[in-house]
């Protein structure tokens, strides 16, 4: 077991290396040197190579991505040049918000989806079933932003239960947990999507589970269905979430994005979008690079916690 | 099989759904429950129209590509030039969806941002199969080393979130259908190359296989005649998958803003301003294309679940 982990984290790290060598390669590729947007587009050549000389981007590009690859290990992001802010305290500042939507997002779809996917394979072929996986199939298959617009159209614009943007007075992780209503519509349609998915995966998963010996065994000797499910069937058909929940992040992230852009919630999805809008590279950098480190921790992370919940999963 | 007396009947189909040989019958002796088992390929045909929503997804989707490409040569309108005399107008005779905010009839603009989505759906799902193919075909036979090599890079290029890369590049590279199928395509065959690695490595080992060697097939025989059909299953399966997924991208970079150029339309471009609309109440620019980006989607998920039923031969009745 402290083989595996090592093992595996062994990987992590190489994956992570490799993550961000790419991410720099390719954004360096976009654009060498941040000099234009410091000095101004009118500025002359022999000024930009001055900067460049004296900020560092004249090295050879294995020179820079060494320097780069050696700031990220003390977690330096670089530097916002169009925001003249240092990028790790621009996410120290909206991560909050992210996170807290993210998270939100996540548990109301397993709320959902956990006893949605139970109950469609309990009553499998049954109407409420073949309904259930039309809705699943359908938003699946929804862009999230219009499945957004949707709901805005609804429930903001035509009954005004929720406003249709999240409200500028918004400008803490801690105001974003006590308005629930201004972020009711962004972690609805999120946590919409996610059950979309997650659901699919928990009614098969229930219904292998369905058909073992062991759900045979526990009704032969007669517990009641309710404790047949809640006790026996509920923890074993759950096991594959925890993978999924691991696989998922990238999904959120880029569902994150979208949401947030829409409802024009101020996290890092909307950071990422409004730097895309004025080409600030060091932010795409390392939203880029941090969302692959969030997505091979929650893969390790899920691949631990399944080896802990389950021992059948032993290595 | 036991009875040595008895003819063997069964077509040889390969285990994967491969294309068998069918071998003729000449004569069944005492009328034994004797049958022949069609092709991998038909019975999976079969299968495929047996399921009613598969059916109705390929309908879907040949209507799609009816209406938008043949539907301009009926329905001329004008998509290039502006006309500020015809903006948003609801709804109504000679506009049977309305105008947007350039002047452009909706409807014909749907047909045109439809061709779009479909070519460079279409066009992405190709260059990511066909890099996936090699890839994972390459890793998958190769093996030891280079097999190492290669899937670590698989592993770290699928690490970082898809979104993210396509949306960086889309900052500079956007502007053509050509451009955003390249984008598009060059990050998505990660997954088919996983796939098709896996299927090879399966193959390799299969008796039919080793028995094809023990016979003298030649290497190149080996992989054209007996891996490649086999692993094509999967290769298909994928493909509707990732058009799916490539439209779908590309309706999120047409709303974040990074479509295509004027006075190209895409779905996605169609919805960029979507909330405006929608606050403004020119519900006919949101919905309809909306529907339709939806309808195309959905039709491809559906063809794709009922592909790999069909193709998977576990599941298949024999």
């Amino acid at each position: 077991m402290t083989g595996y982990i090592i093992r595996r984290l062994l990987v992590a790290v190489i994956v992570t290396i490799g993550i961000a060598v790419i991410s720099f390669l390719m954004l360096h590729y976009l654009s060498p040197s941040p000099v234009y947007t410091v000095l101004g587009a009118k500025t002359t050549a022999a000024a930009a190579a001055a900067w460049n000389r004296s900020h560092g981007y004249d090295r050879p590009e294995i020179a820079q991505l060494l320097t780069y690859l050696g700031q990220l290990v003390r977690l330096h992001f670089g530097y916002s040049y169009k925001l003249d802010q240092s990028v790790s305290a621009l996410f120290k500042e909206n991560a909050g918000r992210s996170a807290y939507l993210t998270l939100a997002a996540l548990l109301l779809s397993l709320l959902v989806a956990i006893p949605l996917g139970i109950a469609q394979a309990v009553k499998r072929n049954s109407l409420g079933d073949y309904t259930a996986t039309a809705i699943n199939f359908t938003l699946y298959s929804m862009p999230s932003f219009f499945l957004g617009l949707i709901l805005i159209q609804f429930l903001a614009l035509d009954l005004g239960i929720f406003p249709p943007t999240v409200s500028d007075a918004v400008t803490t992780t801690w105001q974003a947990f006590t308005h629930p209503l201004q972020l009711t519509l962004p972690i609805v349609t999120l946590a919409a999507i996610n059950v979309a998915s997650f659901s699919r995966y928990m009614r098969s998963s229930a219904l292998d589970n369905l058909a073992q010996d062991y759900i045979r065994l526990a009704r032969a000797k007669g517990l009641s269905e309710r404790s047949v499910l809640f006790r026996h069937l509920l923890r074993n058909a759950c096991l594959p979430m925890i993978t999924l929940i691991g696989l998922s992040i990238p999904t959120l992230l880029a569902g994150n994005l979208l949401i947030e852009v829409l409802f024009n919630y101020p996290g890092l999805g909307l950071l990422f979008y409004n730097a895309l809008g004025t080409q600030d590279y060091n932010i795409l950098l390392a939203y880029t690079v941090l969302g692959g480190i969030l997505t091979v921790v929650g893969n390790l992370i899920a691949d631990v916690a399944i080896t802990v919940a389950d021992p059948r999963v032993r290595l | 099989m036991t009875d040595p007396l008895r003819p063997v009947i069964e077509g040889m189909a390969g285990p994967d759904g491969g294309p068998g040989v069918q071998i003729p019958i000449q004569e069944t002796p005492d009328g034994g429950d004797v049958y022949v088992v069609s092709s991998g390929w038909r019975l999976a045909l079969r299968e495929f129209m047996d399921n009613r929503l598969a059916v109705v997804g390929l309908a879907v989707l040949v209507f799609f590509v009816v209406f938008c490409f043949l539907g301009p040569v009926v329905y001329h309108t004008n998509q290039s030039l502006f006309n500020p005399l015809t903006t948003d107008l609801p709804p109504g005779s000679g506009h049977p969806l309305g105008t947007d905010e350039h002047g452009f009839d909706e409807l014909g603009r749907i047909m045109a941002g439809g061709q779009t989505a479909l070519v460079i759906g279409f066009f992405a799902s190709f260059i990511a199969t066909v890099i996936g193919t090699l890839w994972g075909a390459i890793a998958g036979l190769a093996g030891g080393i280079v097999d190492g090599i290669l899937m670590r890079i698989v592993d770290i290029l699928l690490s970082i979130p898809y979104l993210l890369i396509v949306l960086v590049l889309a900052t500079k590279y956007s502007a053509t259908v050509f451009d955003e199928s390249m984008i598009i395509g060059l990050f998505a065959w990660l997954v088919p190359a996983r796939l098709v690695r896996g299927e090879v490595l399966t193959l390799r080992e299969r008796d039919f296989v080793n028995a094809a060697r023990v016979m003298g097939s030649s290497r190149t025989r080996l992989v054209l005649r007996h891996l490649i059909p086999n692993a094509l299953s999967v290769v298909i399966v994928n493909v509707t998958f990732q058009i799916a997924d490539a439209i779908l991208i590309l309706a999120y970079l047409g709303f974040l803003g990074f479509g295509l150029q004027y006075p190209a339309a895409s779905w996605g471009d169609m919805l960029g301003n979507a909330q405006q609309y929608v606050s403004s109440g020119y519900w006919w620019l949101v919905y309809p294309v909306g529907a339709c980006l939806v309808a195309v989607v959905l039709a491809c998920n559906l063809v794709g679940d009922a592909l790999r039923d069909a193709l998977d031969v576990r599941l298949r009745r024999r």
